[in-house]
Order: structure tokens, then sequence, then C-alpha cells
């Protein structure tokens, strides 16, 4: 798949996978150890256009397709899937939105500090009662004065103790269901928004997840995102965006942990021979590259279909849950491959690898979530209501 | 065929269950984070006997079988993994190796100590360039004037911080390979030993693994368990009992995941409805209680055979491959189960995740699993 790609899209390939392996790659296995977020990150990563890839440039984006988009994701995941993390929710949760369905004011507002800035954004939609089913959102916003008042809880929020805004969705129209939510961007320094404890995760320990609690947040009627009671069919459009990036991730941990494994089975000798001559360990090999050229071509395909401005929501539910299964399988035996070794932290990637990849099979809904996806879009046809 | 554990194994099992509930489930995660055992747990359970479970009562031993006591330690690990391996190594390993395999002298030396949790043993074949390949150790015992001098390297040594000796397996006659390796008890404070810091590991964190290094460490012949150049022989037969008892470490890591995923499904509201009403996570569930109760009883058929006084070297490592797998099935639905609280580590479905992933790895992998198997069907 890679060598079909047209030229840019290879040549920014090995851009980006020069700057992971010197910027990122030497710090990833102390971030996850010392569950660190890497301040220190955000500048170079903004100065390389990393944090504005769906930015147009009159707000401070570097903007490029979504295949490069998808091919930036995974090479940083390939070496850190912390930071895969981190400017996968960064780009398709924080700026997406706000471009897509914000007005000019906001984006002129959020978009460039968020871009050429630096600074991160977040998007808050899970709460405690609401994760698959994120239409159940308890958060409410009541119009008061010339303001929303906004009260609620949101939890599993990516860089929310770092981000200087989420968007984040609430109820506002008293009828049941989806269609009562509405969105808004919320600045972190505003009264009664405050962030709550930081999780302590089984991977990803480089990326920052915590609560947010809003107490009769003051948000300003230009704050809100959109259209009200549209909050819902917004985050759909976002996550299915944000599942390109989440597969993207999947399938730059899944080839980082299958680098580590092919090297190692070149290199460990037992009776006198490298490993990687037992059939057994061949086989291994030979499925984890292939299911890992499968995933590629399915998460560029999602990529390519999103360019091309064609509907990709089933896609991208394909290649996200495809890929994080694919990943979860390839770490694994990337692990099983080299043994013991395989289950300490921190001489080998893999180990890392396989407590990161797990997210990606959890995260912007689960598998069992992308298979309801996939499941309704191709039975509406054949199947009445 | 009777499928019913005796009254023997339910009263042990059971016992074992409220010793889990009360002292070691509350305190699983602390252990876990903080990736050591305290002092305190140790004593509280060599009081009890579980530093001598297998032995027989004269050594101080509480006589169990292979069955019954394997039914305690599935109950050990479904609280703590970490802690369960400890005794495991500890009982199926160095005691076992000391009893079936050592002199009258050296059993009535070390035993009664071992079985009363005063002398807690390590256990240590593995060696940077001998994992799956364990005919193929380099460490060495070279025999001088009624003693042996050791030098060498072991790796991923089970207990090795805890223990007060070490179950050593080195090489006394280089030129016979596999046949030239022999068995010593090693008193952990012989000069000459040097035990690494402790490895960092994914899972089974509670439990305390590191290398230990061993130049010109000087052990006498009394030490040596069994002759010489039966050394892998003995490994090989305790590893049957290593494979068994990982076999019950999976079955019971999966069964509290399990148990926390079902628990979990009749809690959980999404849709306007509890979840387990999704039939997606019914056949989850279906799924994995099935494969945890074949996997108790293809480990309980290795466990029998054994006490029945069997060959178990292809049924232990039946039993070792599959319920690793079934392990590490069972323990991945039951995060998927939990979605983003499963990845948290205030839910322990994150902790058996990770304690769960070792049991295709150690004792042999999969890979070493089938190996054996498959020797085993080919060979007549």
């Amino acid at each position: 798949m890679t060598v079909l790609l047209k030229k840019e899209h290879q040549e920014y390939r090995e851009k980006i996978r020069a700057f992971a392996e010197e910027k990122i790659a030497p710090q990833a296995a102390q971030l996850d150890l010392e569950q660190r977020f890497p301040t220190e990150y955000l500048k170079p990563l903004a100065e390389m256009g990393l944090m504005g890839m769906v930015v147009p440039e009159e707000y401070g984006g570097a903007p490029v397709d979504t295949v490069c988009y998808s091919i930036a994701v995974e090479e940083l995941s390939r070496v850190c899937g912390s930071t895969g993390i981190t400017i996968a929710a960064h780009n398709s949760l924080g700026c997406f939105p706000i471009l897509k369905f914000g007005t000019e004011e906001q984006s002129k507002k959020y978009l460039p500090r968020g871009t050429r800035g630096g600074e991160l954004l977040a998007f808050g939609l899970t709460e405690p009662e609401a994760g698959s089913d994120a239409g159940a959102t308890k958060t409410t916003a009541v119009k008061k004065d010339d303001h929303w008042l906004m009260n609620g809880a949101k939890c599993f929020i990516t860089s929310a103790s770092h981000a200087f805004a989420t968007i984040a969705t609430a109820r506002t129209l008293d009828v049941p269901g989806v269609k009562g939510i509405s969105s808004f961007i919320l600045e972190k320094d505003w009264e009664g928004y405050e962030v709550g404890k930081k999780e302590n995760k089984m991977g990803l320990r480089g990326s920052d997840t915590s609560s947010l609690h809003f107490t009769d947040v003051k948000v300003p009627f230009e704050n809100q995102l959109g259209v009200e009671g549209e909050g819902f069919k917004q985050f759909m459009i976002t996550l299915d965006g944000g599942r390109i990036s989440i597969a993207a991730m999947a399938l730059g941990l899944a080839q980082g942990a299958y680098e580590c494994a092919l090297k190692y089975a070149a290199e460990k000798k037992e009776n006198g021979k490298p490993i990687g001559t037992m059939q057994s360990i061949q086989w291994k090999l030979a499925d984890m590259a292939t299911e890992i050229e499968a995933a590629r071509c399915l998460v560029y395909g999602a990529s390519m279909m999103k360019d091309a401005g064609v509907r990709f929501t089933t896609e991208s539910a394909m290649a996200k849950l495809y890929a994080s299964e694919v990943g979860n399988r390839v770490c694994y035996q990337a692990i099983q491959i080299l043994g013991e070794v395989g289950y300490l932290t921190g001489p080998y990637s893999a180990e890392r690898m396989y407590r990161d990849i797990k997210l990606c099979e959890i995260g912007e809904g689960t598998s069992e979530i992308q298979r309801i996806v996939i499941a309704r879009n191709i039975l509406k046809s054949v199947m009445p209501k | 065929m009777d499928f019913n554990l005796s009254e023997d194994d339910l009263m042990i099992k059971e016992t074992a269950a409220e010793l889990a509930a009360k002292r070691i489930i509350p305190n699983a995660e602390k252990w876990d984070e903080e990736a050591a055992l305290p002092k305190d747990i140790l004593d509280e359970m060599a009081e009890l006997g579980y530093f001598g479970m297998m032995l027989p009562e004269e050594y101080g031993g509480l006589g169990l079988s292979t069955v019954t006591y394997n039914c305690a330690m599935e109950e050990l690990s479904a609280a703590c993994a970490g802690l369960m391996i400890t005794l495991s190594v500890h009982n199926s390993l160095c005691c076992e190796a000391i009893y079936h395999f050592g002199s009258d002298q050296l059993r009535q030396k070390y035993l009664p100590d071992m079985a009363a949790g005063k002398i807690i043993g390590a256990y240590s074949l593995t060696e940077p360039n001998a994992g799956t390949d364990a005919g193929s150790i380099k460490t060495s015992a070279v025999k001088k004037s009624g003693k042996y001098i050791i030098n060498g390297t072991k790796t991923f040594v089970t207990n090795a911080g805890l223990a007060d000796l070490i179950v050593l397996f080195a090489v006394t006659d280089p030129e016979k390979g596999s046949k030239g390796i022999s068995c010593f008890v090693v008193p952990k404070d012989t000069p000459g030993i040097m035990i690494g810091a402790k490895e960092r590991k994914m899972g089974i964190r509670a439990s305390d693994t590191r290398e230990v290094s061993f130049v010109d460490v000087e052990v006498p012949e009394f030490n040596r368990i069994g002759d010489e150049g039966t050394g892998f022989k003995t490994a090989v037969i305790l590893l049957n009992n290593g494979r068994i008892g990982v076999a019950f470490q999976s079955i019971g890591i999966a069964r509290a995941a399990f148990d926390e995923a079902l628990k979990y499904s009749k809690e959980r509201k999404q849709f306007g409805q509890l979840i387990c009403n999704f039939q997606a996570i019914q056949f989850k569930l279906a799924e994995m209680a099935t494969k945890i109760d074949a996997g108790r009883l293809l480990a309980l058929r290795a466990a029998a055979m054994k006490d029945a006084g069997e060959n178990v070297a292809m049924e232990s490592s039946m039993a070792k491959l599959f319920c690793s797998q079934v392990c590490n099935y069972v323990v991945n639905e039951a995060v998927q189960i939990h979605g983003g609280y499963g990845y948290m580590k205030e839910y322990a479905v994150e902790r058996y995740f990770r304690d769960g992933r070792v049991t295709e790895i150690y004792e042999g992998t999969t890979e070493a699993q089938k190996m054996v198997i498959s020797r085993q069907l080919l060979r007549d």
C-alpha cells in the first residue's frame, strides 16, 4: 500500500518519521514509566505543523490531507502511542469541530492558539453514565441572562489537565435523547471549571487523561458551538474523523511492535540459530505483516474517502475496528516472540505498546460500538427499520 | 468419571477463598502498584501452612494432593496472581525438588523450615541465552575437593529477593549436554551470590523477579539434589508441576476477571438498559464461562493424573497451553465489557489483563508447550 501512495505522501512520511525518531522515540519508555505528560513536546510538534493538520493556514494551521494526517499519527504512534493519541485527539476532536461547526470568530479566537501556539484543545463528551451511550449526557446548560450556566462532569478526557479549552456537550433542551444535546467551547480558567484527578492507566501513560467538573460555569452565548440541539449530530461527524486517527494510531503501534519483534527474531539465537529460522516464528511474523498491511489499506482507504468528500462513516468504523484488533494481535504476538524479556517494562517497546494499544479497542467507541455502527449501515439498505 | 471435587478439596478451596477475601483482595491493587509483598502477609500465610502445602506432615507440611493444592492456588491467583506465583514457586518447585529428588539428610535439613515458611525458596533454571531451550544452560558447577564451585548468571529468578535458598541448575559435565546438568540447593547468603535489581514487569508485579549472578560460589556436595547429571530430568519433571500450577493460575485470573465482568454487566446501564441485556455481551459471557470451565477440567485432569502417579508431560503442557490462552481471551473480553473503566487501574480487570499476559510466557511459552505436545504426539 505504502508504495502506491503519492510521492508527496511518501515524502511526508519520511519527514515525520525522522522527527519522531529523533525527538519522540528516545523518551517514550521514560514517559511511560514516570507517567509524565511531555509539555516540552508541544512547541516542536507545533513547529512541525502537527497541531494544525486539519486547520487552514489563516487560523495558524498547516493543512494536510487526511492520508498525510493518518501517516503522521501512524508515525508518531510507531514510536510513542502517548504522543500519537495526544495529537490525534487535539486535531480530530479539538480543532476539527471548532473549524467545522464554529463561527469565524470562534475559529479566529481558538484555533491559532491551538495550532501555531502549541496549546492543546480537548473534547469532553464521555460521562460516568454516558460512555458508549453518549446520547445519555447528563451535563446541563441552562440559559440565564446573557449566558449559559453549565453543570456536570465529564470523564476520561484526553489532555484535560493541559488543554486551554474544551469542547463539551450538554443537555440544553427539554427533549429526551440525543436531540436535546448542544455543544460549547469552555475555557480552562473560567470560574467553576475544574480539572479532576489524573487517571492511572494501563497504558498511554505519557498522555493525560482526567475528568472535568463544571459547577455553574458561565458560558457566554457566543461560545455555543453550532446550532442548539445539534450536539449529537456534531460529535457523530467528529467521531467519524476521530476514528480514522485512532485506527492510524493502532496501525503505528502495530508497526512499532512488529518491527521490534522482527529485529529480535533475526538477532536472538536458540540452539545456535536465529529464532527467525523457526517456522512457528516465521508464521507469526507473516500473519503480523499481512494483517498490518490489510489494516493499512483500510486506514488509508477511509482517509481517501474523507478527502474525496464522500460519506465514510462505515469505512472509518471498519478501519478503527480492524486496525485496533490487528494491533492488539500484533502486539500480543510481538511479546510472544520476545518471550520473557517481552514481559519486562523498559528494555523492549513491545511491552509498552501492548498496554498502549488496548485503548484503541476502547476509545472513540469500543469495538462493540464499531460493530453496531457498521451493522446498522450495512443493514440499512436491505432491512426496513 | 467423577467431576466433583472431594470434601477436602472444597474445604481447602473455601479456606483459601476466605483468606483471600479478607487479607489479599483488599490489598492486591496496592501490592501491584508498589511491586512488592509485605512481610506480614507472608508470615500470616506461613502460620496457616501455605509454605508446605504438598509436603508430608512429617516435615510439617499439610500433605495436600496436587488437586487439592491447586484448588487453593486457583483461589489465591484469583485474588493476587503475584502472591500466588510466589507461593507456587516455593511449594511446587523448590519444596518438591528437595522432597522428591533430595537425599534424606537434605530433606531433614531444609524441609521443616521451608514448610514453616522460615526458609523461602527461589528457583533458577533460565539464563540469558537459555530460555525455551533450557538444556543449553551455561552456569557451571565444578567439583573440587568435596565441594562445587558455581559460576554463571540466571535470569527471571522468581522470589530471588525474598528467598533464603535457591534451587539451582548448573552444568557439572559440559561434555554430556543436557545429561551433564545437576541440581543444587544454594543458601542465598553464600559468598559470591549477587542479587540484581528487581525487574519491572507488566504484571504479577507483587512477585519478586531478579537476575542472580554466581561468582565462585562454593556449595558442599551435600547440597546436590539427586545424582550428578540428573538435573535436567529433575527440571523436566518439576516443569510438569509448574505447568499445572500456571494452568490453575490462568484459571484463577480468568475466573476473577469473568466474575468482575459479569457483575459489571449486571450493574452498568447504557442505552436505557443493563448491558447484560445485549446479545453481544451475553455471548461474550457465555464464551468466557465455557472456556474457563473447559480449562479448569483440563487442568484438573493433569493434576489428578499426577496424583495417580502417571506421566503427565503431555497433559500438563496441554493444560498450560489451553488455560493460558483462555486466560488471555477472558481478561481481554473482561476489559472490553468494562469499556473505558477497564483501562483504569481503579478496576481490577486492568490488573488481571496485565497479570494474565505472563501465563503464555513463563514455565515454557505457548510455543514451547506446542513443541512438547507435538513431540509426544509424533513420537510413536
